[in-house]
């Protein structure tokens, strides 16, 4: 499991160094994400070492978005008099977006004949 | 009496306390959620922080202190993004049969929720850096505040959106999705995850492993493309409804 959490901490810090060095429009997490999927396909016994402990953080990947939601409700006086604007906003637009994405993924899936087995 | 106030101004100054309470609440917004037969308006996240939110406000705790605590699982977002690189290969065979319907649903779900965010807003009379401030919600966290800062919108404002728009998302999908009659969990993951980023992708985990991992790919690429595209798409918008 060390070993795991090694390997996923150095991507990441490869990744926000690559970032800030190029200073790329992504996050530091996601290159480290690019490279270490990189990483996979070049050497697949990576994965054995990494799988177990990636799957585990994955499994309670909603648990960390906690400590943000909590810094979010002390901001939400910041939606001010354009609240209800913005709420129906994101339920509106998430909605459409999700819709729009998923339709889009389904049609061009039966146009290109790549349905799921 | 005094003992109980006096050991919990020790204890409150603990990052350790604010640690414990952040698992447990969610432990305890996750049971819920199970108890509920899994229903995703019972959202695991929405929970917790209401709970904590509620702890924090009855102590007069500062969020400040809170995060001394918290911070030490908010810093695990980072690998967990580096670890979505697993199931992403593990899927890789399917991801490749994909391509095409994952770059079409990209485009159509990142505009989509770029412009209808932008158009809904202004109808509803939301003007200037706040209606700028909404353009990049979709996408995750980091991305999303150096989108704002780049096109002149409130990158606090956008964190507080970006965050909003995670946990509806995350309510939405699966009522929306079954709605739709969409039973490709490659489609639905995907979705979920360029629409409503991280906390859409953890929902896609909960629901099928092929779904979030579709749904990490679909967060990864939406930050690059909104990245790429919000700083000139988003005045546009802006000016268009404005």
């Amino acid at each position: 499991m060390i070993r795991a959490i090694a390997i996923l901490l150095a991507f990441q810090l490869g990744g926000t160094v690559l970032a800030k060095a190029l200073s790329l429009p992504l996050p530091g997490p996601v290159i480290g994400m690019a490279g270490l999927f990189v990483a996979l396909v070049l050497f697949s016994r990576l994965a054995e070492a990494i799988a177990p402990t990636a799957k585990g953080l994955l499994a309670h990947l909603s648990l960390l978005f906690v400590p943000a939601g909590v810094g979010v409700v002390g901001h939400l006086d910041k939606l001010g008099q354009d609240g209800l604007g913005l709420a129906l906003a994101i339920l509106g637009s998430t909605v459409l977006a999700i819709a729009a994405g998923v339709l889009a993924f389904v049609g061009v899936a039966r146009l290109t004949g790549s349905a799921d087995d | 009496m005094t003992d109980v106030v006096s050991i919990w101004t020790y204890l409150a100054a603990d990052p350790l306390v604010w640690l414990t309470l952040t698992l447990v609440a969610y432990i305890l917004g996750d049971m819920a959620f199970q108890a509920s037969g899994r229903r995703p308006l019972v959202n695991p996240v929405l929970l917790a922080v209401a709970i904590l939110a509620v702890i924090l406000r009855l102590t007069g705790t500062p969020y400040a202190t809170y995060f001394e605590g918290a911070q030490f699982v908010h810093f695990m977002l980072g690998p967990a993004t580096v670890a979505l690189a697993v199931p992403l290969h593990a899927n890789l065979g399917r991801m490749k049969g994909a391509a095409l319907p994952m770059v079409a649903a990209l485009v159509a779900g990142s505009v989509t929720a770029m412009a209808s965010a932008v158009a809904i807003g202004s109808l509803l009379g939301v003007k200037g850096p706040v209606l700028l401030s909404l353009a990049p919600k979709s996408v995750t966290a980091p991305v999303a505040i150096g989108v704002s800062e780049a096109i002149g919108g409130l990158p606090t404002l956008t964190a507080v959106l970006v965050i909003l728009t995670g946990i509806t998302g995350a309510i939405v999908a699966t009522p929306l999705l079954n709605l739709l009659r969409i039973r490709d969990w490659r489609a639905r993951g995907f979705a979920v995850g360029v629409a409503a980023h991280g906390i859409g992708t953890a929902r896609a985990f909960q629901v099928n492993d092929t779904a979030g991992a579709f749904a990490g790919v679909g967060m990864g690429l939406n930050a690059l493309l909104t990245a790429l595209v919000a700083p000139l798409l988003a005045p546009w918008l802006v000016s268009l409804f404005g």
